[in-house]
């Protein structure tokens, strides 16, 4: 399969301007500044089938069309660079060895919304990554490909970079938003959009840096081509980050619709040391855990995942082996979104923590009779009951393990210790 | 004594601020000026940048207390940050830990009492390929073992 986004990552200096344009770079964004209208450039991306990918996949044509063209406002892009989902590490990558191919795609997405401001806001603890973005945002800048009358046109852009400070929730749009404009990460309740109602107040796009990346390629081979690749409404090639008890750990590239145990078997070398499968999260944590059972004839596509009862999520892959004590697993991730709850929703608020508490004290050995339907019950409560996404990516993994591993909650409950693990 | 930033400090505020369409959208940049050139963000430091950028202290209060990366008490030089979430948990994140409290002689949350190494546990890191791994200030340590971690602790001084 021929490589879109990692095509470029094992070449020597390729962070530099001077080995992303000997590849190519930039022609896309010349084609695109001086030849090209805005429209234009919405109808192609729409065209392509290209999805968001942070974790929502929904269609980037689209939701850069809802940005009202003749609004007086000025219009702000931004490049979420705030990869935190758990198993995730695939927007790094990119920033870290192609950070020209994520600016490219940034300037692409900023003309088609005709906005001359955009933000690339990345997590406070990427501090390799925003001097890698830092520079190259430099060097585009000294050769013209931003700033004031790009390449003798008259379109002027100004790219920020812009970091974080340590919070998962930043990664939501409207958190991210409320962040960017100075305040707490605090998520703000949508409808209204930040398409219409975004930073400011004004027309706002938030894309990943995965979604952006792929936008030179999509320009220069075309939509049509984009759209070649993939399954009928998965289109394209999807990076997936591969964690956890596999012996070949790292970003891969694949077509989407790629089946998921050859991915598992062959390309990441399986379950090392004569281990067996147990158990996969598909998409990041905040998905749900899919029984090595169940991936018989799952593809790596967001219609088949969902199909199985989970989501492709941020196609954070990760892998746990039979000496794995799910308990101890469910614990985990509910500590995760206890931690990072940010706290304006009551359900998510309260529920997080109790979910966390429960859990541990059955990985503790002092589980009580009842806990898990309260588990799933605080679960139930908080999903669809909060302002964002983040109460329902803490919920869902907390009744799925409790779900697919079922008997062995009741035993780590009954045995007051763990019958896997020890 | 009042807090305030050196002349060269300030210049980079200004400098920062003049960077955003609107001056609150430089808080976060601003809050991390103060961090580097008081240490951490105080009671003072925090009345210090709600002057400098027009808002109340309790406003600036609420997001310092908000991001893990404000600290509003002094840490030790270098901070270890090790990463506890699911797949470096699968991939002994726990031992690392262990072995870090056992050399250190601190808690979670303590600094060495000389001020040399402040110990945490932190939330994932987006280097699970490369699980165990541990952040210290502003490197990320990866693909840890006992002996790896032992030559970065004397590497650190």
């Amino acid at each position: 399969m021929e490589k879109l986004l990692l095509r470029s990552i094992d070449v020597p200096g390729s962070h530099t301007l001077a080995v992303y344009r000997s590849r190519g770079g930039y022609r896309s964004w010349e084609k695109v500044v001086r030849d090209m209208q805005p429209a234009q450039v919405i109808d192609e991306v729409k065209a392509s089938g290209l999805r968001g990918r942070g974790g929502a996949g929904f269609p980037t044509g689209m939701k850069w069309s809802f940005v009202p063209r003749e609004s007086p406002k000025p219009k702000y892009l931004v490049c979420n660079a705030d990869e935190s989902e758990p198993g995730t590490f695939k927007d790094r990558l990119l920033i870290e060895k192609d950070p020209h191919a994520v600016i490219e795609g940034t300037l692409i997405a900023a003309f088609a919304i005709q906005s001359q401001t955009a933000f690339i806001y990345i997590r406070g603890e990427m501090v390799f990554g925003t001097r890698q973005l830092e520079r190259a945002v430099e060097e585009a800048y000294q050769a013209g490909y931003i700033g004031k009358g790009i390449l003798g046109t008259g379109y002027n852009l100004d790219v920020i970079v812009h970091r974080g400070a340590g919070a998962y929730i930043c990664g939501e749009e409207t958190a991210l938003l409320s962040s960017l404009e100075g305040g707490r990460g605090w998520p703000k309740v949508k409808p209204p959009f930040p398409a219409t109602h975004g930073l400011f107040g004004c027309p706002t796009v938030v894309n990943n840096v995965e979604t952006l990346a792929a936008l030179p390629w999509i320009i220069e081979r075309g939509a049509a081509a984009y759209a070649a690749i993939g399954t009928e409404k998965s289109k394209g090639t999807k990076l997936f980050s591969v964690s956890g008890h596999i012996a070949r750990p790292g970003v891969y590239e694949l077509e989407m619709g790629y089946p998921f145990t050859r991915f598992l078997e062959d390309d990441c070398g399986g379950v090392p040391d004569g281990k067996k499968l147990k158990g996969v999260i598909p998409g990041g944590g905040s998905m749900p855990v899919l029984r090595a059972d169940e991936l018989e004839g799952v593809n790596l596509d967001y219609e088949s995942v969902q199909a199985a009862g989970s989501l492709l999520g941020s196609g954070g892959v990760i892998v746990m082996d039979d000496t794995t004590c799910m308990v101890r697993a469910a614990w985990n991730i509910a500590r995760f979104y206890a931690h990072e709850s940010c706290g304006q929703c009551s359900p998510c608020r309260e529920g997080c923590h109790w979910m966390e508490k429960v859990f541990h004290r059955i990985e503790q050995g002092e589980g009580q009779t009842g806990d898990l339907e309260l588990i799933l019950n605080v679960s139930g409560n908080i999903m669809g009951n909060t302002i964002c996404p983040f109460g329902d990516a803490a919920a869902m993994p907390a009744a799925a393990f409790i779900r697919k591993y079922r008997r062995e909650f009741e035993e780590h409950i009954a045995q007051k210790k763990c019958t896997v693990a020890g | 004594m009042a807090l305030e930033f050196s002349p060269e400090t300030y210049k980079k505020f200004e400098e920062t601020v003049a960077r955003y369409p609107r001056k609150e959208a430089a808080m976060l940049p601003v809050l991390y000026l103060a961090q580097q050139e008081f240490g951490c963000l105080g009671p003072e430091a925090i009345e210090y940048v709600a002057k400098l950028m027009g808002q109340s202290p309790a406003q600036v209060y609420g997001v310092v207390k908000f991001y893990t990366m404000y600290t509003m008490k002094p840490i030790g030089r270098h901070h270890i940050q090790v990463c506890r979430t699911l797949p470096c948990a699968l991939r002994g994140a726990e031992k690392v830990t262990s072995f870090l409290k056992k050399s250190l002689g601190v808690e979670c949350g303590q600094t060495t009492p000389d001020g040399r190494f402040t110990l945490s546990e932190v939330e994932c890191l987006a280097s699970c390929g490369t699980a165990p791994m541990m952040q210290v200030n502003d490197d990320y340590y990866e693909n840890l073992t006992e002996e790896r971690l032992t030559e970065i602790l004397q590497q650190l001084e």
